[in-house]
């Protein structure tokens, strides 16, 4: 069996029996990455020399007897949204075309102490703004399932990265569905955990009472193991929870018997694409079968969640975004007249139109005047929205639905019409604003092979209940990951891309 | 109703957020911020009267630890990332007269 069919765990199964090295490890990854970057775009950087290097000290950890863990020696990829000391980290922006951070990220950290193998970082929408990773500035990434498509977003590099089988495991970060829509989009698993459960640490904040990083990986047991890596108590992230468990992989069980799940109407209604509620409502019934009680209900409140996320995380963007001003790292705008000139200038040439857009309304809905009637009227929104949960949560021990209304969009059909990009987080979006956990699993395909991803909705802490229920579907269905179809064989790149132009792009933009 | 961002608002907004916008960017943004108002404003059809703003969803208030320095001197590694810098400082154009 080649090296990059297996999955992180059973990768670091055969590592640590010595049937693997980890450099033979990296080494598959890196090679499938290079076959594959011209047509998919998945990495802003990728980091051979780093990986290798990282991968000869794992390696004698191992045999040592230091390092044992089910991740260690398994190559990874991390949003560049993360900090990592000393390595590229751009947020997918000009802003930060320079920007070598002085720290790592806690949940980077804690995927190296796992024995992690980092071999770069992946492209998104600039700033996590978007649902497509087409405003990142180092050009699209493209869905491997079709590279005529997106892969979502805004962590699309790293979902498309795990499909294509350009490492074993990823973390993306989740703002209004950013991890959920684009794993739906590529067929893989991803999941948003309780808001404050891994650390923001090192995380390049967008909407900081929204964000949250987690995994995304090949299969569910992936992605309970890679969970329980990067979850933590951390002081430095005065939102960071103490959990009283985080032994997320003990959760792996085949048995949904008796489990409540409610489907709610408002998410398999108008809007909905009709291959996705058969895929949705087929996994509804596997689930079913295997003893759990689905029923359906109304949640409430659904149409609302878009414009409230819009008004908080806007404002938040338009504070968090206030300190890219040229000043201390990354771009700087030259020919300005004085300082004030200068943050203009800099601000202007330095961020892309989607961020712009938002750094606007944010700084309108908290202006003097206009504060009361948005902002403050979209965090009362926020504790409806919360309670209608609550309430759902007295009956269910989860709710199931799609991951997003439609599968994966051509790319350039989307940022024409912001707010019709917007409509496409419907189904996300209000986790985020609940602070509940909330995972992707793949369900089925349409009629063009693309991915259709199911939602599981937890209540807080609920995470275990989640993966149980998604690993009890793969039982069930004998789901395996599935390649992308375009990157069979040998992992050449198709025909007629342009990805190579872009790769050029990146790399002329770094050294800028 | 429909909101209208009038030349001034959107100048105002321009300064709030640090950015400088040509006549076209200044058009595009008040229709792009027009259609979102009208957007937002499908909130007011919600009875919000006696719901507290939540800004979290946990009941956590000020998270305090001892102020005891934990790392080290990176004043090098930082000034590394300084579009200018002069000596040990970051250098920024003239501010005052």
């Amino acid at each position: 069996m080649e090296i990059l069919e297996f999955t992180a765990l059973e990768l670091g199964e055969k590592i640590q029996r010595r049937e693997i090295s980890v450099r033979e490890a990296a080494q598959a990854a890196l090679a499938q990455a290079e076959a594959a970057e011209p047509a998919i775009n998945s990495y802003v950087t990728l980091d051979p020399e780093g990986a290798l290097a990282q991968a000869d000290e794992i390696q004698r950890k191992i045999d040592a007897g230091e390092l044992a863990g089910p991740l260690a020696g398994v190559p990874v990829a991390v949003k560049d949204n993360m900090c990592i000391k000393g390595q590229l980290t751009t947020c997918s922006s000009k802003i930060l075309s320079n920007f070598k951070p002085v720290y790592t990220a806690e949940a980077v950290l804690n995927l190296q102490k796992a024995g992690a193998v980092i071999l770069g970082k992946t492209n998104m929408d600039e700033f996590a703004m978007g649902s497509t990773t087409e405003t990142s500035y180092y050009g699209p990434t493209k869905n491997p399932h079709n590279t005529a498509h997106v892969p979502g977003g805004s962590s699309g590099g790293s979902c498309a990265a795990v499909a294509a089988r350009e490492c074993f495991g990823a973390l993306g970060s989740d703002t209004g569905g950013s991890i959920r829509q684009p794993s739906s989009f590529c067929g893989v698993v991803g999941m948003k955990p309780t808001y404050g459960t891994v650390s923001r640490y090192g995380l390049i904040a967008y909407g900081s009472s929204l964000d949250q990083i987690g995994p995304i990986t090949k299969d569910v047991s992936d992605c309970a193991a890679f969970l329980e890596a990067i979850t933590s108590h951390d002081p430095k992230d005065s939102t960071s929870i103490r959990r009283e468990d985080y032994r997320f992989t003990e959760a792996l069980q085949d048995d949904v018997k008796g489990m409540r799940i409610g489907i709610p109407r408002d998410y398999m209604g108008e809007g909905l694409d009709g291959e996705v509620r058969e895929a949705v409502m087929r996994a509804a019934k596997v689930l079913e079968e295997k003893g759990a009680v689905v029923e359906e209900f109304d949640l409430g409140l659904v149409k609302y969640a878009i414009p409230a996320y819009y008004t908080i995380a806007s404002a938040e963007a338009s504070s968090n975004l206030e300190r890219f001003d040229g000043v201390k790292y990354g771009y700087r705008a030259a020919g300005y007249e004085d300082l004030h000139s200068m943050y203009k200038k800099t601000r202007s040439e330095g961020f892309g139109a989607e961020v712009k857009r938002r750094i606007m309304l944010g700084s309108f809905v908290l202006s003097s005047g206009y504060y009361d009637a948005y902002y403050l009227k979209a965090l009362r929104v926020k504790a409806l929205i919360k309670k209608a949960f609550d309430n759902a949560f007295e009956k269910y021990d989860m709710i199931l639905g799609p991951a997003a209304p439609t599968t994966a969009p051509e790319l350039g059909s989307s940022l024409s019409d912001p707010l019709k990009m917007y409509l496409g987080d419907i189904y996300t979006i209000s986790v985020n604003l609940a602070g509940l956990p909330g995972m992707s699993a793949p369900v089925g395909k349409d009629h063009r092979g693309l991915p259709i991803g199911m939602q599981l909705i937890g209540n807080v802490f609920q995470e275990k209940k989640l993966l149980r229920a998604a690993y009890t579907y793969e039982c069930a269905t004998e789901k395996q990951f599935e390649r992308a179809a375009e990157l069979s064989g040998t992992g050449a790149a198709p025909a007629g891309t342009d990805g190579a132009g872009q790769e050029d792009t990146a790399k002329e933009a770094h050294q800028a | 109703m429909a909101n209208r961002i009038s030349d001034e608002t959107i100048e105002y907004v321009g300064i709030l957020a640090k950015l400088e916008l040509s006549d076209s960017e200044k058009e595009a943004a008040k229709a792009d911020m027009e259609k979102m108002l009208d957007y937002i404003d499908t909130l007011n059809e919600l009875d919000t009267t006696g719901i507290e703003p939540m800004s979290h969803v946990f009941q956590v208030s000020n998270v305090f630890r001892e102020d005891v320095v934990t790392n080290g001197d990176s004043r090098e590694e930082m000034l590394a990332n300084a579009p200018q810098r002069k000596d040990d400082s970051f250098e920024v154009p003239r501010t005052i007269g």
